[in-house]
């Protein structure tokens, strides 16, 4: 335990003593506040396709995927650049048993991750809400904290995910090349094909748009799931758990 | 001190490390010697459970690596390959290393002046030359004040004063009682440094010795004779029952015979020669003879 605790505060000291570290969060944090706030700008009078419900939260979190590309690729680099720079060497030798090495990797990285994501989460919306003026909503509402807090688990998970798909690739460009279309491009394009949406709905970006929905979407329009908010975390906690079982079997078999 | 037990390693079909077995001991500088390739990083890697043997053994004070708590207050390391990130500063990565092992804040800057990195300390590694990277390195291995050092190739991009200034380092952790084990393909530098060798080849153990009795047995002396008549020198060297070599530029070597006899020889056969002398063979030529020449 006291190993782990240790091993624990030395990867915060790595993580944060790495000038990425800041400008990646700090850029995450301003991209999900920023954005989502402008194109809530063009939201407060525009119109939405016919087939979806106007919902607050969601269309106010617009920004956020943007932040959560940003939040992932910090995720990634936290654990690839242990190998692409050597580094894995040094933690190995210090902290040589491969399971408490990662553990405290992992956790390290979570709790930042946790923190950015409240940070981006709240913020977004508490900074999108009154742009979209009469169309906004409060937290005082019936749906909207718990849609506020799956895009805060949404964005920590995905960057915990990261973590542990950079463990088994362990090249940054591969574990981008990867995940940036399963993340975001599906939901401009598979996730929408009729035939195979009862499959690509499981895809975590699609589950992540149920976390953020304060109003239920109707079949057929983009943002339905067969699955509802707590489905949606579970899914998102087994692409999650999945991506560290993953991780921690390629660590334990690795000779850096 | 280091127990290393029939250890093996196999990438593929390459066999790197072949049945090894020997043991470092406190108190004395054991040079790890062979050329490039012949498994000495390989070994060492093993030794801090980087590598997964393929068979047997390494012992640390009777424990795996992998078993030791706090590994770097038992065991400092210097490896070969690169072990930091060029973004972070020296002292950034000393810091984490400290903290992963429950090290105070003081030794960090106590390593930092002891390898000279003081004034360096905080600018980033990615602009560090050789000599630095290797300094930092050292500052590493030390960082826990180990009983045990494990140090490959430690010379590799130091200039000539931090060469000097290593040899010390090194005699002198060893000197504390420290368990010290130096890697390097340069015979050399062992010989300024180190007092015991472990001698491999193809991740074979060749030797496992002194330096002194290593030179003695496989380096072979002899005197060596510049003379204008070579046929007569020769004549006379031989029938006398002395085996005779020629060396570089027409040099005749007397082998297993001292300067004196030879004098004698010449004087009493009135052979002209230009010079005798005797030559003790270097740790170098020991090597190259044990390797069977192999290193080039």
């Amino acid at each position: 335990m006291r190993t782990l605790l240790l091993a624990f505060q030395g990867e915060l000291t790595k993580a944060w003593s790495l000038r990425s570290t800041w400008w990646s969060l700090v850029l995450a944090t301003a991209m999900s506040i920023g954005l989502s706030a402008l194109i809530g700008l063009g939201l407060r009078d525009g119109r939405l396709s016919d087939r979806n419900t106007w919902d607050p939260v969601r269309y106010g979190y617009f920004g956020l995927t943007i932040g959560l590309i940003v939040l992932v690729v910090f995720g990634v680099m936290l654990v690839s650049g242990e190998f692409t720079s050597g580094t894995i060497r040094a933690s190995l030798a210090a902290v040589p048993r491969r399971g408490v090495f990662l553990t405290a990797k992992v956790l390290a990285g979570t709790a930042i991750a946790l923190v950015v994501s409240v940070v981006c989460g709240l913020g977004a919306f508490l900074a999108t809400q009154p742009v979209l003026g009469d169309r906004g909503t409060t937290l005082g509402e019936p749906g909207v904290p718990r849609a506020v807090l799956g895009a805060c688990l949404f964005m920590a998970l995905m960057a915990v995910f990261a973590m542990g798909v950079a463990a088994m690739l362990r090249s940054t460009a591969l574990c981008l090349g990867i995940m940036i279309p399963i993340l975001f491009l599906n939901s401009q394009g598979m996730a929408n094909l009729p035939a195979i949406r009862p499959v690509t709905q499981f895809l975590p970006d699609q589950a992540g748009l149920v976390l953020m929905q304060s109003v239920q979407q109707p079949p057929g329009s983009v943002g339905h799931t067969d699955f509802g908010w707590g489905g949606a975390l579970l899914v998102l906690l087994a692409w999650t758990l999945a991506a560290l079982a993953g991780g921690f079997v390629s660590i334990r078999r690795l000779d850096p | 001190m280091i127990e290393v037990d029939g250890l093996s390693k196999r990438y593929g079909g390459t066999v790197a490390v072949d049945d090894l077995s020997f043991t470092v001991r406190p108190g004395r500088v054991t040079g790890f010697l062979g050329p490039n390739g012949a498994g000495k990083s390989t070994t060492m890697r093993m030794m801090l459970d980087l590598d997964r043997p393929s068979g047997g053994r390494v012992r640390i004070d009777g424990r795996r690596y992998r078993d030791l708590d706090r590994p770097l207050l038992r065991v400092g390391a210097l490896l070969e390959a690169r072990s930091t990130h060029g973004g972070r500063s020296a002292r950034q990565h000393l810091r984490w290393l400290a903290r992963t092992n429950g090290i105070g804040e003081a030794r960090v800057r106590a390593v930092l002046d002891q390898v000279g990195l003081a004034d360096t300390g905080h600018r980033r590694t990615k602009g560090f030359s050789l000599g630095m990277g290797q300094r930092l390195g050292l500052a590493a291995a030390l960082l826990g004040d180990p009983p045990v050092l494990l140090l490959d190739e430690p010379v590799n991009g130091l200039d000539p004063e931090g060469i000097v200034w290593l040899r010390a380092l090194v005699r002198g952790l060893a000197a504390e009682g420290r368990t010290v084990l130096v890697s390097s393909h340069l015979m050399s530098e062992m010989a300024l440094t180190a007092e015991h060798l472990v001698v491999i080849a193809h991740g074979r153990l060749l030797a496992d010795t002194t330096v002194d009795e290593f030179v003695a047995e496989y380096a072979g002396s002899h005197v060596r004779i510049t003379t204008p008549s070579p046929e007569r020198l020769r004549a006379v060297l031989t029938s006398a029952g002395i085996r005779v070599g020629e060396g570089d530029g027409g040099v005749i070597e007397a082998h297993g015979v001292g300067a004196d006899r030879v004098g004698e020889l010449v004087a009493a056969n009135g052979v002209v020669v230009h010079e005798i002398g005797a030559r003790t063979a270097s740790l170098e030529e020991a090597f190259m003879r044990l390797t069977g020449g192999e290193r080039t």
